[in-house]
């Protein structure tokens, strides 16, 4: 008998390792193998046509020394503006949606809608909108407040609002749905015993709703902050070159630039690896400061 | 009451103007595409094309290999989606019902690669399969992801530990079940809610990715529908052929839209189940 079952053990073991293989040879394959390539690469002088020349710490200190590397990580931060901006509309727009009115389910898919469509294609439709003569919101604005409007995507001021209001466009939509979620798990008692204390809307507002949502907000401000240092698909289209004066340009467009448009593969590697350890660095930090202040049953 | 309905009002209006906020850039692009390239540039703008016509499809569709873009974005999602998620399926079923030695190093292990931006991989990762010769393939689109996918494996991992009950797998072991016979027609039919989550929210991150296959394919014919959208503005924008594009915007996301109006459940259910408190 126990030799039965060590025999059906030992068969069990060597499927469950098949199972779980193919994650961890992809991991190795795909992630671990060129992470460590990549530290090699970025030593290097590489242009992939000749081969790699030792370059010891040069792309790091030219790095260092390009102009245009502060002004992407510039613009990559300024961007997250946005984020908060975000949050703060996602919330309202999910309170007022977590009633039950007319249509609301109608309203609620069309929210969503920007979140689904191909960043590509709400690029090039919001360059078409942003157009400073012959574009819908400038018309708006003429029609509706007397206002000229700017030149939205070729003013090297306006680049970043742009591109900004692009994104709180695309993406409220997509945190409303997780603070809707967030909203009708809150128990009604909660409510139903501030109101007894006499508690007024704003006193609930700030004492009940925002705090028993921190875990949301931690969710959303984290995944915020790495798709943020990530942007690149609508800089491409939006921002050609980095846009007027590089005021477009983010970090991984940078890399991007450096890789696959001057072949410079060693360069391109380090400023990589600067993006990798600050997204470490700030990812660790929000998580650090996260139990101050996010609230866990 | 009556202080309910006055809200109830207010927030109605406000919530139907934000709607017409989100849905306004998609109605100025429908009627953008359906016009005549003269008429584009009228102001006040027109939002009922007059004279409306759908010459700037049909122009696009032959100036350009869109039905190419879209069986090309069509494989890669297909390849990827079934074998991707079947194999973070098995994996996801040993690591949430089962024990073995090194489960938690490997498992940690995985966890900590979802820390690795695309951005550090994606340059030795373009080396190597230039090795390969893959590049102007959609192989490096599609191998990598046959693997599985860490994230699905660990939304998957999250709803077996509550989906399926641990005595269930003892009584067909009892029976006599195999291993895979176990996971085949018992695991499979509890994650199938979970799994059609994953595969609608795979669909989309597939089809609109677009750094991946920008890099790696170059002649038209063997790019994705969405390089292939972002190379016409190169070559119309410099003519101001604003209705082109917009009829080529429009072309790019009816797929994602019909898809999304279909499965909608299924995205609000994979916000359910992963649930924020994962």
């Amino acid at each position: 008998m126990k030799t039965n079952f060590s025999g059906y053990r030992r068969r069990e073991l060597a499927w469950l390792y098949l199972f779980v293989a193919p994650p961890v040879i992809g991991f190795l394959l795909f992630g671990l193998a060129p992470m460590i390539f990549s530290i090699y690469i970025s030593f290097q002088n590489w242009d992939m046509l000749s081969a790699p020349s030792g370059a010891g710490f040069d792309n790091y200190a030219e790095l260092l020394k390009d102009e245009k590397l502060y002004k992407s990580l510039f613009n990559t931060v300024y961007l997250m503006i946005g984020i908060p901006i975000g949050m703060l509309l996602s919330l309202l727009l999910a309170i007022l949606m977590n009633r039950k009115l007319k249509g609301i389910s109608v309203m609620r898919t069309i929210y969503y809608l920007p979140v689904i469509s191909p960043i590509i294609a709400v690029s090039l439709l919001w360059q078409w909108i942003l157009n400073q003569d012959y574009g819908l919101l400038n018309n708006f604005l003429w029609e509706w407040f007397g206002m000229k409007g700017p030149n939205w995507l070729g003013d090297p001021d306006w680049v970043k609002p742009s591109l900004i209001l692009i994104g709180l466009w695309g993406g409220i939509g997509g945190n409303m749905v997780l603070y809707l979620a967030g909203l009708q798990s809150i128990a009604s008692s909660y409510y139903e015993a501030a109101e007894i204390d006499g508690a007024g809307a704003w006193h609930k507002f700030t004492k009940i709703t925002v705090p028993l949502l921190t875990p949301i907000h931690f969710f959303v401000l984290v995944m915020g902050v790495i798709g943020a240092f990530q942007s690149f698909s609508q800089i491409y289209v939006l921002a050609v070159d980095g846009g007027p004066e590089y005021s477009g340009g983010t970090i991984v467009y940078y890399i991007f630039q450096h890789a696959f448009e001057y072949f410079n593969m060693g360069y391109a590697s380090a400023a990589a690896w600067l993006l990798g350890i600050l997204i470490f660095i700030v990812t660790l930090i929000q998580f650090k400061l996260s139990g101050r202040w996010v609230y866990q049953d | 009451m009556k202080h309910k309905k006055i809200a109830d009002v207010w927030s109605f209006l406000l919530l139907l103007a934000g709607t017409l906020f989100m849905i306004a850039p998609f109605l100025w692009t429908l009627s953008t595409s359906l016009k005549d390239k003269r008429n584009v540039f009228e102001i006040p703008p027109k939002w009922i094309p007059e004279p409306s016509t759908f010459r700037n499809y049909t122009d696009v569709w032959e100036q350009s290999p869109l039905l190419n873009g879209f069986a090309n974005s069509f494989i890669i999602v297909v390849t990827v989606l079934t074998i991707g998620l079947f194999v973070s399926a098995m994996s996801s079923y040993a690591f949430s019902k089962f024990e073995f030695p090194l489960k938690s190093v490997l498992f940690m292990g995985l966890l900590g690669t979802m820390m690795i931006p695309y951005s550090v991989v994606m340059i030795p990762q373009y080396i190597g399969f230039s090795w390969l010769n893959w590049v102007d393939t959609l192989l490096p689109l599609i191998v990598p992801g046959l693997f599985g996918n860490i994230v699905v494996v660990f939304f998957l991992r999250q709803y077996l530990s509550g989906a399926l009950p641990n005595d269930l797998i003892e009584a067909a072991k009892i029976d006599g079940a195999s291993f895979p016979r176990i996971f085949w027609s018992i695991c499979l039919p509890v994650l199938k809610p979970a799994l059609a989550a994953q595969a609608a929210l795979g669909f989309m991150g597939i089809w609109n990715d677009f750094l991946g296959p920008l890099i790696y394919l170059h002649t038209p014919e063997k790019q994705t529908i969405q390089v292939l959208i972002a190379s016409m503005q190169a070559l119309y924008i410099g003519q101001s052929d604003y209705p082109m594009i917009m009829a080529a915007a429009v072309i790019a996301m009816i797929p994602v839209i019909l898809v999304f109006f279909f499965c909608q459940r299924y995205f609000i259910e994979s916000l359910a189940i992963s649930g924020i408190k994962g």
